[in-house]
């Protein structure tokens, strides 16, 4: 134990420059290696460091010094241990005014020597923090004399930097142990683990190169390569080769016409007219020409590239030279890319899920009325920007986040649901039965107030931003993760679910809803006001829009077209939900939603083609389920 | 009883060409090419292009006014017809202008330099190096101007049958159009769509081959096109409504299970009618693109098929010449008014510049119109005419309503 006090006490020393006693031992170290220390060899030093390392705090701090570079030599072979323009002596620890020593440059290997012997003395260090900063260390770049100290120093009073190092020791095993078996049984411990560190240990084994032979090569053979095929095309392959020196360059048309306009003589180049040019075949013979008379240097032809590719073969070393390895290696990988995919399918579906939800909230206000109307209100992608735009500007007001959030929703429902209502009063009522009409009319205020919202607001993007505590994700592991946001907007959505069904099925309200949405005539003669409950449907579902702007505010831009990106998916989540009920706009937003995730996943770089295709496939859905996926049932299904 | 020629059932016919001539035969005498030049030649191709959109919108009646199919994807008919046709216009010039700088060279080009240097030309922006397979026919003017009408066709037949077999109809139909327009438009946006993705095609106001012949004269030859489109195409919609074909598809708009309970092929009939105005748009949309000079897929995002409703609801549906009225009059206003040249009002503490507000009166007339106006400007027209043709046609505008 005492060489860890010792240990402990040349941590300190680090950070309180005090004189220290002299140390004899050190004295005679420094004494009889001098000459060694001022040229230190990487193969030759590890015996030394070690002596100077036993000999305690002093020795320590000096080898900090020197693998730092701030080690210098006096003309009289005096140590100092130089801090900015102060020196101190190594051995006594007295400062030494004035010193302008020569100062030790050792170099990387030699570093790495010295600090590897560090870490080793931290490993075993009795502060916590201190032990995990050294395995920090050895994480980033453990060596395999390292590998040999934490084996040294497994146990440990604290479990879980116990199970740190057990798993740091393996890790380092799989990369440095000299021994096969060894390094196999770390691989197959670790298979299947899916975290980013054991990823990076598997994946430098699993490097290949290639090369090119005429016969089986030498070496841990990951497979044969076809030239010309997708693996290798015929250009990487002739690459190779030319990398090899087995076959010249092949000119590219580029170069061969630059050559050949070079020797143009009397209207011909290597005796063929100018005019037969334009046809490759004859420039190649010209080019020929040219080479047999000298004038160009040598370049393969056609034939030559033939006869090169067929006559080689092509192979993929792994740089790992056991196979035992890469083969154990390989499985581990395979186990951990299926448990990766299923990881991403997972992400994939918390991605979906939070996308459907807001979907949901954009398109059950459209549902709704749509339902009770058989009305498509166009600017409903404005009550939503209506909503988000309600949001900023209370933002503006009330500087709390929190407050602020707690202020805007309600607001952002009452102001699109007054909006909604005005809309009712003034164009939809007077356009009852014709739809179409009511399509345009709608979408006639959609632009006005898009323009409104354009003049009032500026055309610039208008920040939302979410309170602290919704910022930040929820993170399972290296690959599973979801912003609290989404989160968020995932309750939202299935709060307002609730609140949509406890009105509609608990409520007179949505008791006269579903007799309107059912039979307008008969609900009127049972003494429901057909116009007022479509007045009420209306507000309500322009007020969820409103809901759903401050929601799509917190993690897009607000700006006056954010409405317009999100209408034409609700339109979808709508006609392949089927209208009147709510499981089918969930249904919907959850279909277009996770499709929409899925084919994305499928081509990440292309989002434009993933919306495309996601469009063709609610067109070709409709042909099989022309009134949705949940179709509205009784009298007002005919119309 | 025989039925009277459709010429005289449709007077009107004869006074939409009677106009259509006398603004051609007046733009030509005033333009620079072939008159006094008092016309400038950007005026005259706004003209043209209005003439084009009023082609569209004449087609947009057809099918809206006439079938009662609100189609929200009328311009990805037009643009798919500008894109043909572009295709032709752009490859050819490029072809000229890189022989050109290729018979620099000493040595003379390979077939296969060529094309590679055309293409580089033509998809360097996109950082494409192939051909795309979509532009295998962009070297015949022949192939493209036979694919103007094949394409849009093409595409009008497969969706229509699509969505009329199943029954979809109304509101659902509305948005299944716009759906389709947004898949084309946004497909087309992709660099790897073959199509220069949001760059488009551009430099085609040149027709390759008349090197010498100026815009100003182009302009007027184009706006002949136009004109002789616009009328070709008006009396082929005037005939095909007036007979029987139009009763039948009137019926269909009124009441689509009593004419299929009569035995008619209702599926067939829209079919019809809905292919061939995708076709009258395709080639309004390749007179267009000529005229603006450059087309990409902005043009045919939803927004522009509902302006050509907006269009055509103004002008007053189920009437062509309505369909030409208000095209020609809400694009030529539209343009005054965002062109920033009509003069802003001066309210005390507020100036109203028309830049920014034309688009909300726009909306609010829009919906004035369609509230208050539902015939839209023809119906004023309507009431200038014989009584006996007004009792029918607002017998016939009630059953539209109802």
């Amino acid at each position: 134990m005492t060489r860890f006090r010792l240990l402990a006490a040349c941590a300190l020393a680090l950070f309180l420059p005090t004189a220290t006693l002299a140390n004899p031992a050190l004295e005679a170290v420094v004494a009889d290696h001098l000459d060694q220390i001022e040229q230190p060899s990487r193969r030759t030093v590890a015996p030394l460091v070690a002596d100077i390392a036993a000999t305690g705090p002093e020795g320590l701090t000096m080898l900090q010094a020197w693998a730092g570079r701030n080690l210098g030599l006096t003309p009289d072979g005096r140590l100092l241990i130089m801090k900015g323009a102060d020196a101190t002596d190594a051995v006594t620890g007295q400062p030494v005014p004035d010193a302008d020593p020569k100062m030790l440059r050792p170099n990387s290997g030699v570093r790495g020597v010295i600090e590897s012997a560090l870490v080793a003395g931290l490993l075993n260090d009795p502060d916590v923090s201190r032990r995990s900063a050294a395995l920090d260390t050895l994480a980033r770049s453990g060596t395999a004399e390292q590998l040999e100290a934490l084996r040294g120093a497994l146990a440990d009073p604290d479990p879980v930097l116990a199970a740190r190092k057990a798993r740091l020791e393996r890790l380092l095993t799989i990369q440095h142990d000299s021994d096969s078996d060894a390094r196999v049984a770390a691989i197959q411990d670790m298979a299947g683990d899916i975290s980013l560190d054991v990823r990076a240990a598997l994946n430098p084994l699993l490097a290949t190169r290639r090369v090119v032979s005429t016969d089986d090569p030498q070496g841990n053979v990951a497979r044969e390569l076809e030239a010309g095929s997708d693996a290798l095309p015929r250009e990487a392959a002739l690459a190779l080769l030319v990398q090899e020196g087995v076959l010249q360059p092949r000119l590219t048309s580029a170069d061969q016409r630059a050559a050949l306009a070079a020797n143009i003589q009397n209207g011909a180049v290597g005796g063929v007219p100018l005019q037969d040019l334009s046809d490759p075949v004859a420039r190649d013979r010209a080019y020929e020409a040219l080479e047999t008379a000298g004038a160009v240097p040598p370049a393969a032809t056609e034939a030559e590239v033939q006869t090169a590719l067929d006559s080689h073969r092509f192979f993929e070393l792994y740089a790992e030279a056991d196979p035992a390895v890469t083969d154990a290696a390989q499985a581990a990988q395979l186990r951990a890319q299926v448990k990766l995919g299923a990881m991403r399918g997972l992400d994939l579906g918390l991605d979906a899920l939070s996308l459907a939800s807001i979907y949901f909230l954009a398109a059950i206000g459209l549902a709704i009325t749509f339902g009770v109307m058989r009305v498509i209100n166009m600017a409903h992608g404005e009550f939503i920007m209506l909503g988000a735009y309600t949001g900023y500007t209370v933002q503006t007001l009330i500087a709390d986040r929190t407050l602020s959030l707690v202020v805007a929703l309600p607001l952002a429902f009452a102001v699109t649901f007054g909006a909604g209502v005005v809309l009712y009063r003034l164009v939809i009522r007077h356009l009852a039965h014709r739809p179409l009409e009511t399509l345009l009319a709608t979408f006639g205020v959609s632009i006005a107030l898009q323009q409104l919202a354009k003049n009032i607001f500026g055309t610039q993007a208008r920040p939302l931003t979410a309170p602290a505590w919704l910022e930040g994700s929820i993170t399972f592991n290296d690959v599973v993760s979801i912003s609290s946001i989404r989160v968020a907007i995932f309750v939202l959505a299935l709060l307002f679910l609730g609140l949509f069904l406890f009105i509609m099925k608990r409520t007179r309200l949505g008791l006269e809803v579903r007799a309107v949405t059912q039979n307008p005539g008969m609900a009127a003669s049972m003494g429901i006001n057909p116009d007022r409950i479509a007045m009420m449907t209306f507000g309500l579902g322009s007020g969820i829009a409103g809901i759903a702007g401050v929601a799509i505010g917190l993690f897009a831009q607000v700006t006056s077209e954010l409405g317009q990106g999100y209408i034409v998916q609700s339109f979808m989540t709508v006609v392949v939900g089927g209208v009147g009920n709510i499981w089918g706009t969930l249904a919907g937003a959850t279909l277009i939603g996770g499709l929409s995730k899925v084919i994305e996943s499928l081509n990440p770089a292309n989002t434009l083609a993933a919306q495309t295709f996601m469009i063709l496939f609610i067109i070709i859905f409709i042909q099989f389920r022309p009134r949705g996926i949940i179709p509205q049932r009784g009298r007002a299904a005919e119309a | 009883m025989t039925r009277k020629p459709f010429i005289l059932q449709n007077p009107s016919t004869l006074i939409v060409l009677a106009v259509l001539a006398v603004l051609t035969l007046t733009v030509t005498l005033f333009s620079h090419a072939y008159g006094s030049g008092a016309i400038p030649t950007s005026m005259i191709k706004v003209l043209g292009k209005t003439l084009c959109l009023a082609l569209a919108a004449v087609a947009m009646d057809l099918v809206w006014g006439y079938l009662g199919i609100l189609s929200l994807g009328q311009m990805a008919f037009f643009a798919l017809g500008g894109y043909m046709f572009g295709q032709w216009l752009m490859y050819a010039r490029t072809e000229g202008i890189v022989a050109v700088a290729l018979a620099q060279n000493p040595i003379p080009a390979t077939p296969h330099e060529l094309q590679d240097a055309v293409t580089n030309q033509i998809f360097g922006v996109v950082g494409s190096a192939e051909l795309p397979l979509v532009w295998s026919f962009a070297h015949s003017l022949t192939l493209q101007l036979i694919l103007i009408l094949l394409v849009p066709g093409l595409l009008a037949l497969v969706f229509g049958w699509l969505a009329f077999r199943s029954r979809v109809n109304g509101v659902y139909l509305s948005i299944l159009t716009q759906a389709m327009t947004l898949a084309l438009a946004l497909w087309l946006f992709q660099n790897d769509s073959g199509f220069r993705g949001n760059n488009g095609l551009s430099g085609l106001q040149n027709l390759p081959g008349l090197d010498h012949v100026d815009q100003a004269t182009l302009s007027v030859w184009f706006l002949w096109a136009s004109a002789g489109a616009l009328g070709l195409f008006y009396v082929l919609a005037a005939w095909l409504v007036s007979g029987k074909f139009g009763s039948v598809i009137r019926a269909i708009r009124d009441d689509e299970t009593r004419v299929r309970f009569l035995g008619y092929p209702v599926e067939g009939f829209k079919l019809v009618v809905f292919t061939l105005a995708a076709m009258i748009t395709a080639v309004a949309g390749a007179l267009y693109y000529p005229q603006a000079g450059i087309i990409n897929p902005a043009e045919m995002m939803p927004i522009a098929s509902i302006y050509l409703a907006v269009w055509v609801a103004i002008g007053g549906r189920g009437r062509l010449y309505g369909a030409v009225i208000g095209a020609v009059m809400v694009s030529l206003l539209s343009s005054w008014f965002t062109g920033g040249r009509a003069p802003s009002i001066h309210l005390p503490g507020y100036v109203v510049n028309w830049v920014d507000w034309w688009q909300v009166a726009l909306g609010l007339t829009f919906v004035m119109v369609t509230l208050f106006a539902p015939k839209g400007i023809a119906g004023i027209f309507d009431r200038m005419g014989p009584p006996r043709q007004r009792k029918a046609h607002s017998r016939q505008e009630q059953e539209a309503n109802a």
